[in-house]
């Protein structure tokens, strides 16, 4: 496992009297892509400020490079890094002096920045541009620029904060998918942090729930979205469905669980009598509606249920069903509908290998 | 309508004839500069730690700022004589009557109008900017430099305000410097004697000169502030 680069022990911060983040320990290891993702309000921002060494904590320290940084060694710890914000915060001169002002601040000469500046400009697609005030340019535009204005100093640590919140979809897709190659080439150790599942999902190696200003969860993308700690972080990465359960007995690697839809047998660790909470995420539910009489596939879980309600969302259609007095939410491509409607009785189908069981809650 | 003719044709031959309206121009001038310069190298850091640092005791000298920036200057003059009179406090630098004193209450009266419109200039940038200025490696100093740079426009605005407060003050120069001809007399306590004695168009003449160094001025600095500006959409 390669080296860490950064490291947070104990850090707590607080506004007033409640804690708005409090980070036991936190390692972002060099070369990897972290992404924290928590809902808005969550501490993300906070958290960032304090790795950046842009805020001093209330409590703790950070390490990076393998030392802690002391207060006098701030500047120059920051000088190896750069932090991109939401808004673009750029400065009323060109696009071209604001991308090539961190080179300024330390002091390079004039072609050096010409060269190196130039090059970003063209791998931004901002080159023609470079003239312009940057009070006079688009949204999008204005967000390279401070993209640009990052990795013209070769950062060796570089922070993200929920750089695409605030642009168009369109626009926001293209920047993230030339975003990603810029980050695999370059193979700067990011810390990325976004409200947003799919730019976590598509741009993080190591995934970091952030909720109500705690550590929740951390690991990689399939722990998290399928293998979530508890019912919270279950929730946020959009599980849907979560069902309270009591193990009746077990059998081997698995227990029989009984929910108000029936008692399924599922891969548990859980002893025979222990509340446990099953997750499954809308997808894996499939609906289909003729059934026939005959068993379920081997292998595959199957209920009957009744629809309650067919929710647009996207390309996809959220599908509610009801069961023994429980809902389950089973998402389905709008083109596979096929005449779906409210009332219809249909069954509902699920691998156990799809369950995800958290114990003791 | 025929004096003020009067005055202004008197006003044509007093520059080109008076020498005297010259010495008084170019005391103004100095006396008032000087005062600016001094009130900008003092309010400006003022202005900045008061729109930057936290401290106890912060909303306080905020709010003293505010005040002072309506300071009367019949006031100043006032409380400035009275400390420098000869057997006041400081009545052993013998500076009452001087062009010295005159500074010294210009300080006072541009000193909290110069503070609080950097302060107001600081607070008008967003907070995060300072941040980001930090995230790009900046130091202390340089994030200090850039932020003024980036607040410049509303920093010229201090600067003039500063210099058009002290100029055109004629209480507080009266009562400190006392209208000493050929010392302490200014563009102001002029035309104020001047009036008094009746001669219209003398008073006009130096009337004229002080708003045409003061346009002077704020042309020169309106030019700077205003030559990136970008004009504001036109709703149809």
């Amino acid at each position: 496992m390669a080296e860490t680069l950064l490291a947070l022990r104990d850090i707590s911060v607080r506004y007033g009297t409640s804690d708005v983040l409090e980070a036991p320990s936190l390692d972002v290891r060099r070369g990897e892509i972290l992404a924290v993702m928590g809902p808005n309000g969550a501490g993300k921002s906070t958290l960032l400020r304090v790795m950046g060494l842009l805020q001093r904590p209330d409590r703790g320290t950070v390490w990076f490079r393998g030392s802690e940084v002391l207060p006098s060694e701030a500047h120059a710890a920051r000088r190896r890094m750069a932090t991109v914000f939401q808004e673009p915060l750029l400065l009323s001169m060109s696009v071209y002096d604001n991308v090539a002002l961190g080179l300024r601040l330390r002091g390079w000469e004039r072609r050096a920045i010409e060269r190196t500046v130039g090059a970003w400009l063209e791998r931004l697609g901002i080159a023609a541009i470079a003239r312009r005030s940057a009070r006079t340019i688009s949204g999008g535009e204005a967000q390279r620029t401070s993209l640009a204005r990052a990795f013209v100093l070769n950062p060796e640590l570089l922070f993200l904060d929920e750089p695409f919140a605030a642009l168009d979809p369109p626009t926001r897709e293209a920047l993230l998918v030339e975003l990603e190659a810029i980050l695999r080439e370059t193979a700067v150790t990011t810390v990325f942090v976004t409200h947003d599942r799919n730019e976590a999902l598509m741009l993080g190696d190591t995934i970091a729930v952030l909720l109500a200003g705690k550590i929740l969860q951390i690991g990689s993308s399939e722990e998290v979205f399928f293998h979530p700690a508890d019912e919270k972080v279950a929730e946020f990465v959009g599980t849907a469905n979560i069902l309270a359960g009591v193990v009746e007995r077990r059998e081997g690697e698995r227990a029989w669980i009984r929910v108000a839809a029936g008692c399924w047998l599922l891969p548990c660790a859980a002893a025979a009598g222990a509340a446990v909470k099953l997750c499954i995420r809308p997808e894996e539910i499939a609906v289909i509606r003729a059934p026939g009489d005959g068993p379920p596939p081997i292998g595959r879980i199957r209920f009957q249920a009744t629809v309650t309600r067919i929710v647009a969302c996207g390309f996809d259609a959220r599908v509610v069903l009801e069961c023994g007095g429980i809902q389950l939410h089973a998402r389905v491509a709008r083109g596979a509908l096929d005449g779906l409607c409210q009332r219809d009785q249909v069954a509902a189908e699920f691998s156990p290998a799809a369950v995800h069981v958290i114990a003791g809650s | 309508m025929e004096l003020i003719a009067e005055g202004v044709i008197a006003a044509f031959a007093l520059l080109f004839g008076d020498p005297e309206v010259w010495t008084i121009t170019w005391l103004s001038v100095k006396i008032s500069g000087l005062a600016t310069g001094l009130s900008l190298a003092l309010g400006m850091p003022l202005g900045i730690a008061l729109a930057l640092a936290r401290f106890p005791g912060r909303s306080v000298a905020v709010a003293l700022v505010n005040t002072g920036m309506g300071l009367p200057p019949v006031v100043v003059g006032l409380f400035v004589s009275i400390f420098l009179w000869r057997s006041g406090p400081l009545g052993f630098l013998e500076l009452i009557y001087t062009q010295t004193a005159m500074v010294m209450a210009q300080v006072i009266i541009a000193l909290p109008i110069v503070a609080g419109l950097t302060m107001a200039a600081f607070q008008s940038l967003n907070p995060n900017l300072r941040l980001q200025l930090f995230g790009l490696g900046a130091s202390r100093l340089q994030v200090l430099w850039l932020l003024g740079k980036e607040a410049r426009l509303p920093l010229l605005a201090a600067v003039m305000a500063g210099f058009g407060g002290v100029i055109s003050e004629v209480g507080a120069s009266m009562m400190v410097g006392g209208n000493i001809r050929g010392q302490t007399r200014v563009l102001t306590t002029a035309t104020v004697l001047e009036t008094s004695k009746g001669n219209f168009a003398i008073a006009i003449a130096l009337s004229l000169i002080l708003l045409a160094v003061s346009f002077a001025l704020n042309l020169v600095l309106t030019h700077i502030q205003q030559r990136e500006r970008i004009p504001w959409p036109r709703p149809s």
